[in-house]
């Protein structure tokens, strides 16, 4: 991601001194660093409020009590585990079922906790914890050009701390007004249904390649097959088996 | 396990994963044999989902005549390729699920 490049940032990298930035001003300050990143997530929320809309209309008609499924985008926080977590509670899933079929969904995160690692290296334990928290999808794909840029770099978590807030009241705020809107929409309208269709607009784009479309008609076709089985053990055995067939596909196009 | 311990536990397990190297402060960038099966996770995972709720919505397999549902997840596979729309794959693939149930029977 490199459409936030910062416009006003300060000295280039080579410059042999700490210089005032040409305009007077030395680096970005934290606020202002803060409100670039409020400034550069605000386009995203088009999507992401939205999906939150659904999420909290999904909740309710998946049988989730509107405090868990509000508990659920403040403790989880991450939009497509979610909706699974929806779908797997409609279906009677265990619990253990729920929880480790939502891991394996946000192991990604680990991805970018790499990525951004030695961008927050020098921070406090207490801003790590803090930004980790905020660690999102778009959230990272808002900050991460910025925080890789060139130029002094003292308030650049300021950045990463605006995009992530934003996004965070955003999604508490529509999944409120979901729950609120969920509770009154009637069950003929068949609006579960929404959510394989957001998934299948979530997966379809990411199958770019062989090992990608192998993973999803493994996991696909076994989930169909294995549908019998009790606490949504079959998504999770048809998902695993899926990436485990398709990895070696991965290993040979890198 | 209640529904507040398991909300509890996929929380902090998710928080984990996000804190993972940003607390280590780890430089560089994970393993290769970490990122190519993370890297395949969300379709496998979306896709043991999808396929039954399309193909089997009350447990039982129909193929053919395809059901309403099946035509409207196969809609909603041609708009989300084509486009990359979430907003435009839903507003199809709900508009041909209640236009298939107006139709066809059952």
């Amino acid at each position: 991601m490199s459409g936030s490049q910062p416009t006003t940032s300060g000295s280039p990298s080579d410059s042999p001194l700490p210089r005032a930035h040409p305009s007077g001003r030395p680096a970005a300050g934290a606020r202002e660093e803060f409100l670039r990143g409020i400034l550069a997530e605000i386009p995203l929320l088009l999507g992401v409020v939205p999906f939150g809309l659904i999420y909290g209309v999904i909740a309710i008609q998946s049988g989730l009590t509107p405090a868990t499924a509000q508990a659920a985008s403040a403790v989880v926080f991450a939009g497509s585990s979610q909706f699974v977590m929806s779908q797997l509670v409609a279906g009677g899933a265990s619990g253990v079922v729920i929880v480790v079929s939502i891991t394996a969904i946000n192991l990604r995160h680990a991805l970018y906790s790499a990525s951004l690692a030695p961008h927050l290296a020098h921070l406090s334990a207490g801003w790590k914890a803090l930004l980790a928290y905020l660690l999102t999808d778009e959230a990272y794909a808002v900050s991460i050009g910025h925080l890789e840029a060139d130029g002094p770099r003292v308030h650049r978590h300021f950045f990463l701390l605006g995009a992530g807030l934003t996004l965070w009241a955003s999604w508490q705020a529509s999944t409120a007004l979901g729950l609120f809107a969920g509770a009154r929409l009637p069950q003929s309208w068949s609006l579960d249904f929404t959510l394989p269709l957001l998934f299948i607009a979530m997966v379809i784009p990411q199958l770019k390649d062989r090992a990608g479309v192998a993973a999803a008609l493994v996991a696909g076709g076994l989930a169909v097959a294995l549908r019998g089985l009790p606490l949504g053990l079959g998504v999770l055995l048809a998902a695993v088996a899926g990436i485990l067939a398709a990895t070696p596909l991965e290993r040979g196009e890198a | 396990m209640s529904m507040g311990l398991t909300l509890l536990a996929a929380g902090i397990a998710t928080y984990l994963t996000r804190l993972s190297f940003i607390a280590l402060a780890h430089r560089g960038t994970a393993p290769a044999w970490i990122t190519r099966p993370l890297r395949l996770v969300p379709a496998a995972v979306l896709s043991a989902l999808i396929l039954p709720a399309v193909l089997a919505p009350q447990g039982m397999l129909q193929l053919w005549p395809l059901s309403p549902r099946a035509l409207a997840g196969v809609a909603a596979v041609l708009v989300a390729w084509k486009t990359s729309s979430i907003l435009l794959t839903l507003v199809v693939g709900m508009s041909v699920l209640w236009l298939a149930g107006l139709l066809l029977p059952g």
